[in-house]
């Protein structure tokens, strides 16, 4: 696809504008216990080489077996991106040296990837969406890790990563903007996890992307493109690629032109700069991995998988749209993480699930946000957050009380509805005990009373007093209605 | 195919193979023998032949996600020239 970009997403240069054009190269660890071809840990972390298996250290004589969970993970992936899976594909070796690299190989598939083209729908926050093509995801070997600033004169190498699962996830030139791209990202990201392929960890660097930006003028052919590499957070991915095109633009417009060239993001000064030293080791020499027969998948086995597919974020959102009645902007707050969507399912499950979405949306998530906590550690569970919802609903306590006990089971925890009867937090609805009150405070101000009856405003006054010397507990319909006929309104 | 002198250092240093420069006559010569040996193949016609990947029809072997492996850093830098703290060390690479 080769869309042309809308105006408001053209660069102004000096003379007219650009329209800038970005692939990527996502890196997604796959979510699996053991290696992709070793049974060495995959676990985050860990003393130096000791998730490491002989295999995974290249010595000699060691033989890859395939991880059969990993091909499962992969082949999940490509159906929830819409994409054809291949039966057939066959396993490369990438060579290069490198000291994170112990085999001088990286396994790898070219030819012949397990997952063929697909597709991902991008929603936009202007409310446009933009369907991005995928040209195919593999699988591949991760490296080990590198670090330099332990030792003056040497690095350290630390082989745990060494042949952990990635998938390697290549998108057509589909996206036209900063935006898009990182649109882009927190879908696939969402996707992933929604799939449970890839935990999605951008901090951990479970994903990570290789970012392609070149510029054209509108309508021109495609302009040389230069790659960004390993890109780890979606606000990176947007600098990267603000400054990558300003640097193209000024570059062709002071009549310079392009280098294809692989780049670095130095997140400290907000740039992009030249890897001149990658450049040569471009001749990858890629063959057939003899150690390896090719990947055969049955279509029962990609069948069987698809069944097993849980209700993606694309599924999701339309169903809380048609069945649930929330607005598209709800649904796409709420569909984004799983576990969001997971805990606001649980708090609406025989409730109004629009009531549900305004308290997980605005009450929770705003509360999570401000204190840092994730949906996973809230300190108030559905169970208790539909407690509360049924509690008002039922009209035991009003809308005024339910958050105050929202705020009593987040600091303190507890069942909702003890603690109403506890803390006497009920609303009063018993007429004879509201129109006591009425009654004490309407004798008690008899000018404000006689007021009453030229200034509208003043009956609010003796709500609000009546609400008041109940604890905010009365009914403030029945307030309103004694107070009216008190008052004689 | 044939392979000139360029091509031979070219190969040599993907290979990180330090070849000497009187060396690389004689490696063109043998590399080219080597190409010419393996050329013959391609005098076989094999248009619609499937790839053959091994010798008896078997699917490939796999195993089950299961952590059955690691745990022995101290065998994996065993044999390392030089290691510290359970890494390996080797001369600074640095972007």
């Amino acid at each position: 696809m080769n869309a042309h970009a809308k105006p408001s997403k053209l660069i102004k240069g000096a003379d007219g504008d650009w329209e800038v054009v970005i692939g990527m190269e996502i890196h997604a660890q796959v979510t699996s216990r053991s290696k992709l071809f070793s049974g060495a840990s995959t676990a985050f972390g860990g003393a130096p080489n000791s998730h490491v298996s002989l295999v995974d250290a290249a010595m000699p004589g060691m033989l890859p077996v395939i991880n059969e969970e990993c091909v499962r993970q992969a082949v999940r992936t490509g159906l929830g991106l819409k994409a054809a899976i291949n039966l057939k594909s066959v396993f490369d070796r990438k060579n290069y040296f490198y000291p994170d690299l112990p085999q001088g190989y990286q396994i790898s598939q070219y030819k012949s990837p397990i997952v063929g083209e697909g597709k991902v729908v991008v929603d936009l926050p202007d409310g446009e969406s933009v369907t991005v093509g995928i040209e195919r995801v593999h699988l591949e070997q991760d490296a080990g890790k590198l670090l330099h600033d332990q030792h003056p004169t040497m690095s350290y190498v630390d082989l745990n990563r060494s042949g952990v699962a990635l998938m390697e996830i290549v998108s057509r030139p589909d996206l036209r903007s900063a935006e898009d791209a990182k649109a882009f990202v927190s879908k696939l990201r969402s996707i992933l996890r929604y799939l449970g392929t890839c935990d999605g960890d951008m901090e951990k660097g479970s994903l990570r992307a290789d970012v392609n930006v070149s510029v054209r003028r509108p309508g021109a052919p495609f302009g040389t493109r230069c790659e960004i590499k390993n890109v780890n957070s979606i606000r990176f991915i947007g600098q990267a690629i603000d400054y990558e095109s300003r640097r193209q633009i000024e570059t062709l417009e002071e009549g310079g032109t392009i280098e294809q060239e692989t780049r670095l993001f130095d997140p400290n000064k907000g740039e992009t700069r030249s890897m001149r030293s990658k450049e040569e080791a471009h001749d990858y020499r890629y063959f057939p991995d003899p150690d390896l027969l090719p990947l055969e998948l049955t279509q029962d086995f990609v069948d069987e998988l698809k069944k097993g597919l849980p209700e993606l974020p694309d599924q999701k959102k339309a169903r809380l749209i048609a069945d649930m009645g929330l607005s598209a902007y709800d649904a796409d707050v709420l569909v984004a993480e799983r576990e969001t969507a997971d805990f606001f399912e649980a708090v609406a499950r025989g409730r109004d699930p629009k009531i549900a979405a305004n308290w997980v949306i605005n009450e929770l998530a705003g509360r999570l946000n401000r204190e840092g906590h994730s949906i996973a550690d809230s300190p108030v569970s559905a169970g208790q957050l539909g407690a509360i919802l049924d509690l008002m609903g039922e009209g035991t306590i009003s809308g005024k009380i339910a958050k105050d006990l929202f705020e009593i089971v987040w600091t303190e925890g507890g069942d909702p509805r003890a603690i109403v009867e506890q803390r006497g937090m009920k609303q009063v609805t018993d007429l004879g005990a509201i129109a006591a009150v009425v009654d004490g405070i309407v004798a008690a101000n008899p000018d404000k009373a006689a007021q009453a009856k030229e200034k509208p405003a003043v009956l609010g006054w003796f709500v609000g007093q009546v609400m008041k010397s109940s604890g905010g507990k009365a009914n403030p319909k029945a307030v309103n209605d004694l107070l009216k006929q008190k008052l004689g309104l | 195919m044939s392979v000139d002198a360029a091509t031979v250092r070219r190969i040599a240093h993907l290979a990180r193979i330090a070849v000497e420069d009187g060396e690389v006559e004689h490696l063109r010569g043998e590399i080219n023998a080597i190409l010419d040996f393996v050329a013959q193949l391609s005098e076989v016609d094999v248009e619609g032949v499937e790839p053959m990947t091994s010798v008896t029809p078997m699917a490939m072997k796999k195993r089950i996600d299961e952590v059955a492996d690691g745990g022995y850093p101290e065998t994996i830098v065993a044999n390392a020239p030089a290691s510290e703290n359970g890494y390996f060390l080797v001369p600074k690479v640095v972007e």
